[in-house]
C-alpha cells in the first residue's frame, strides 16, 4: 500500500510541525508513505470564494501529484473534503476519480483503513476537541449534534486511547469556529466573535489544549488566543497522537 | 449595505449579540430534545423531502387538483403571478366587501408582497395579531426571524414600546403583564374586523383544504369572527394528501420551537354559512426558482426557521443584517433568485459549516446551494477589485508549483522579518483582532528535503 502524503499549502508554509507529526505518525504505524514534490493547494479558497472555475489548474496539479498512490492522506478535513466534493469541475478521468475516492483525512485513514485506535501515544493534559465542520458534516468523521444518528467520533476514538489525556466535554460540541476561509476576512466581525465564543467554551470547561483535525480552524483560534493572551494552546491532533513521554 | 457591514454594526453591542445568540441557541436545543424523542426522525425527514420533491416535479397537476377540490367546497380561488397582483386581488376583495378593518395572522408571503403598506395606503386598518408580528408592526420594523419575528427585541424594549403605543404602565419588562395587555388590545381588533387574512402552512391537493399553524390561536380567532377569510399561499405550499400532514406537522413544530405539536393546527375546508373564504395562490418568482435545477430544492422550505436558530452567523448578526424578507441560511439561497444584485452578499454570509442542511426538516442542501450561488455571483455581479485580483492571482500561482514555492518563501520571509506596523494595519482584516501565525525557520518542503532522502 503506497500512501501519498498531502500537506495543505498553509500547513507546509506556516505549520511545518503539523506536517512532520503527520509524516512521523504514519511512519510509526508502518505505512509506506511518500511526499510528492510540487504540491500547491487543493483550490478550496478559490472555490469557496466563488472562483471555482479558476481553480482547475490547482486541481490538475493535485491529481498529477497523487494519481499513482493507493491512498492520499492529509492532516486537514477541510482540504480533503474539497478534493472529494468539489473536484467535479475537471474532467472525471479514471485518475481523477481514483484520487477523489482514495483521499482520506488522517484520523479517518488511521481508524477506517489501518483499523487502529490505540496508537501508543501519551499526552497528560486536559484536551478539548474542536470538530471542524468540513470534517464532521462533510466527511462524517463523527455524528453531528443536529442529526438523530447513533453517536460516534473518529477523533474521540483516537484521543480516548491516548495515555493520560483527559478529553473535556464542551457546552456546544460541534459549533463552527468562524474561520470559513476567506469568510475570516470578508466577514471579519462575525468570524472573530464566533472564534471568541468557541474559545470561551473551552476555557469554561477547563481545557488546556484545543485540538482538532483541521489546522485552519486552529490557526484562527490560535490567532485570537495569542492576541488576547489566553491560557490555552492549540495543537493539531497529529501532534498529540505522535507524542509520547 | 452588505451583510458584513450590517453585521459589524450589530456586533458593536457584544452583550446584545450574546443575548441574541443564547436566546436562539436555546430554541435550537429545544428542537434537538424534541427531535431526540422521535425514533424515526431521520426517516421522517427523508419522507418529507421526497414528498416535496414529488410535489415540485408535478406542481401544475397538484395545483389544479387543489383548485378543483377547493372550488367544490365553496372556496374562491385567485391566482397571482406576482406581489402586485396578490395585493390588488386582496384589495379588490376588501373593496367588494366594503371592508375597513383587517386582522392578519402570521404570513411571510404577505411580508414578501408588502401587503401592509399597500392596504394602509388604501386607508385600511391592518393589524398583525401574532404577538411578535404586532411588536414589529408598532415598532415600524420588519420581522427579523420568520417564526420569532421580534427576537431582536428584549422584553425591556417591548415594555417601552407598549407604554408608547398601548399606554401600559412601566413593568420592567414583565412578560405576563405585557402579553395580557396586548391580548386585551387585540381582542377589540378581532371583534371589529371585517376581514381576516392568514397564511397557509399546508394546502392539501386531494381535499382542497388547508392548514394554518399558530401558537396563539390568532388565525382561528380572526377567521371565525370576521365574515371574510382570505388565505395567501405560495404555489409551493401544496402537499398531495391529507395523510401527509402526519409527517409535516410532526416535523414543523419540533423543528420550529421544539414543541411536539403547534398549539393550534387549524384545518380550513370550507366557508361557514353566510361567510366567504378566499385563497390567493401566488407565484412571485417561485416558478423561476423552480426552473433553476441547482436551487429547486429551496422550494421544499416549510418555514420552520430551524436553519436560523442553528446558524452561528445568524445568531450573531441578527435577522435584519440580511436585509431580506426571509433572513438566515434559507433566505440566503432564496433571495438571490429574486434580486441577485441586492442580495449578492448573502451567500457569502456563511462559513459553509452545513449545520443548516442538517437541521432542515425537508433536507434542503442549503450550504451546497450557498456555494453554488457564490459561483454565479462572482460572474454576474461586479466584485471588489482587490478581492477579485487577489483570488485571480492566487489561482495562477497555485496552478504552478515553482511560482507557488517562491511565493510561499517570500510571504514567510515578509511575515518573519517585516516590522509589526507593516503587517498589522487596516489593510489586514485578519490582524485586526487576531495574531498571524508565528513563522518557523523552514517550511515542510525544506524540512523534508533535509530529513528524508528517499
Amino acid at each position: 500500500m503506497k500512501v501519498g502524503l498531502f500537506i495543505p499549502c498553509y500547513i507546509n508554509q506556516l505549520y511545518p510541525q503539523v506536517a512532520i507529526a503527520t509524516l512521523e505518525l504514519l511512519e510509526k504505524l508502518g505505512v509506506d508513505v511518500y511526499y510528492p514534490k510540487g504540491q500547491t493547494c487543493c483550490g478550496q479558497p478559490l472555490g469557496n470564494s466563488g472562483y471555482e472555475g479558476d481553480a482547475k489548474g490547482s486541481c490538475q496539479v493535485f491529481v498529477e501529484n497523487f494519481k499513482e498512490y493507493d491512498y492520499i492522506v492529509g492532516p486537514s478535513g477541510s482540504c480533503i473534503y474539497h478534493v472529494k466534493k468539489h473536484f467535479d469541475i475537471i474532467e472525471q478521468t479514471p485518475e481523477v476519480v481514483k484520487v477523489r475516492n482514495n483521499a482520506y483525512e488522517l484520523c479517518e485513514f488511521i481508524v477506517k483503513i489501518l483499523g487502529k485506535t490505540d496508537l501508543g501515544a501519551s499526552f497528560p493534559h486536559k484536551v478539548g476537541l474542536h470538530k471542524s465542520c468540513h470534517g464532521l458534516r462533510g466527511l462524517h468523521l463523527g455524528s453531528c449534534s443536529e442529526r438523530m444518528d447513533p453517536p460516534f467520533s473518529t477523533e474521540e476514538d483516537l484521543l480516548n486511547n491516548v495515555k493520560g489525556l483527559e478529553l473535556m466535554s464542551l457546552t456546544r460540541k460541534d459549533e463552527c469556529c468562524g474561520f470559513g476561509g476567506t469568510f475570516s476576512v470578508f466577514e471579519e466581525a462575525i468570524s472573530v466573535k464566533m472564534g471568541k465564543d468557541r474559545i470561551q467554551d473551552h476555557l469554561d470547561n477547563n481545557v488546556e489544549v484545543i485540538t482538532g483535525a483541521d489546522h485552519s480552524c486552529l490557526m484562527h483560534l490560535e490567532g485570537l488566543i495569542n492576541r488576547n493572551k489566553q491560557p490555552l494552546r492549540v495543537m493539531h491532533i497529529a501532534e498529540i497522537l505522535n507524542s509520547s513521554i | 449595505m452588505s451583510h458584513a457591514e450590517k453585521a459589524t454594526i450589530f456586533n458593536k453591542n457584544e452583550a446584545k449579540v450574546n443575548w441574541h445568540d443564547k436566546a436562539l441557541w436555546y430554541v435550537r436545543e429545544k428542537r434537538d430534545n424534541a427531535a431526540h424523542g422521535v425514533k424515526e426522525w431521520e426517516y421522517l425527514r427523508d419522507l418529507a423531502s421526497a414528498i416535496k420533491a414529488n410535489v415540485l416535479s408535478d406542481l401544475d397537476t397538484y395545483l389544479v387538483e387543489f383548485e378543483a377540490n377547493a372550488l367544490k367546497n365553496g372556496i374562491k380561488i385567485h391566482w397571482a403571478s406576482d406581489a402586485e397582483e396578490h395585493n390588488a386581488i386582496i384589495g379588490k376583495i376588501l373593496d367588494d366587501n366594503k371592508a375597513e378593518k383587517v386582522v392578519k395572522s402570521k404570513s411571510m408571503l404577505t411580508e414578501e408582497c408588502h401587503l401592509n403598506p399597500y392596504l394602509e395606503a388604501k386607508g385600511i386598518e391592518v393589524v398583525d395579531t401574532d404577538l411578535g408580528e404586532y411588536i414589529v408592526q408598532i415598532a415600524k420594523e420588519t420581522p427579523s426571524h420568520i417564526v420569532l419575528p421580534a427576537i431582536h427585541k428584549t422584553k425591556e424594549e417591548v415594555d417601552e414600546l407598549f407604554q408608547e403605543h398601548l399606554g401600559t404602565k412601566p413593568s420592567n419588562g414583565n412578560p405576563e403583564y405585557l402579553t395580557n395587555e396586548a391580548r386585551k388590545h387585540l381582542r377589540g381588533k378581532f371583534l371589529k374586523a371585517d376581514v381576516a387574512i392568514t397564511g397557509v402552512n399546508f394546502a392539501i391537493a386531494d381535499t382542497g383544504g388547508f392548514v394554518v399553524c399558530t401558537n396563539e390561536g390568532n388565525a382561528d380567532m380572526g377567521s371565525h369572527l370576521a365574515n371574510v377569510h382570505i388565505a395567501s399561499m405560495g404555489i409551493e405550499k401544496i402537499i398531495p394528501k391529507e395523510a401527509h400532514l402526519g409527517i409535516f406537522l410532526r416535523l414543523l413544530a419540533r423543528s420550529a420551537t421544539g414543541q411536539p405539536i403547534t398549539t393550534y393546527s387549524s384545518h380550513f375546508n370550507k366557508p361557514a354559512e353566510g361567510k366567504e373564504m378566499h385563497i390567493v395562490i401566488v407565484d412571485n418568482g417561485r416558478t423561476e426558482q423552480l426552473s433553476r435545477e441547482d436551487f429547486r430544492a429551496s422550494l421544499h422550505c416549510i418555514r420552520c426557521g430551524a436553519c436560523m436558530n442553528t446558524c452561528p452567523i445568524y445568531r450573531r448578526s441578527g435577522g435584519h443584517s440580511y436585509d431580506a424578507t426571509i433572513p438566515g441560511p434559507i433566505g440566503s439561497i432564496l433571495s438571490p433568485g429574486k434580486d441577485l444584485t441586492k442580495h449578492s452578499s448573502l451567500p457569502f454570509a456563511s462559513t459553509l459549516c452545513g449545520s443548516c442542511s442538517n437541521v432542515c426538516p425537508v433536507k434542503i442542501n442549503i450550504h451546497e446551494q450557498l456555494y453554488k450561488w457564490r459561483q454565479i455571483i462572482v460572474k454576474d455581479i461586479k466584485q471588489p477589485m482587490v478581492k477579485k485580483s487577489i483570488l485571480k492571482i492566487a489561482a495562477s500561482v497555485l496552478a504552478k508549483p515553482k511560482i507557488y514555492d517562491f511565493a510561499g518563501k517570500s510571504a514567510r520571509f515578509m511575515l518573519k522579518h517585516a516590522p509589526r506596523f507593516m503587517i498589522y494595519n487596516k489593510l489586514n482584516a485578519w490582524g485586526k483582532a487576531r495574531e498571524l501565525p508565528e513563522i518557523k525557520n523552514e517550511n515542510f518542503d525544506q524540512w523534508y528535503k533535509i530529513n528524508r532522502k528517499k
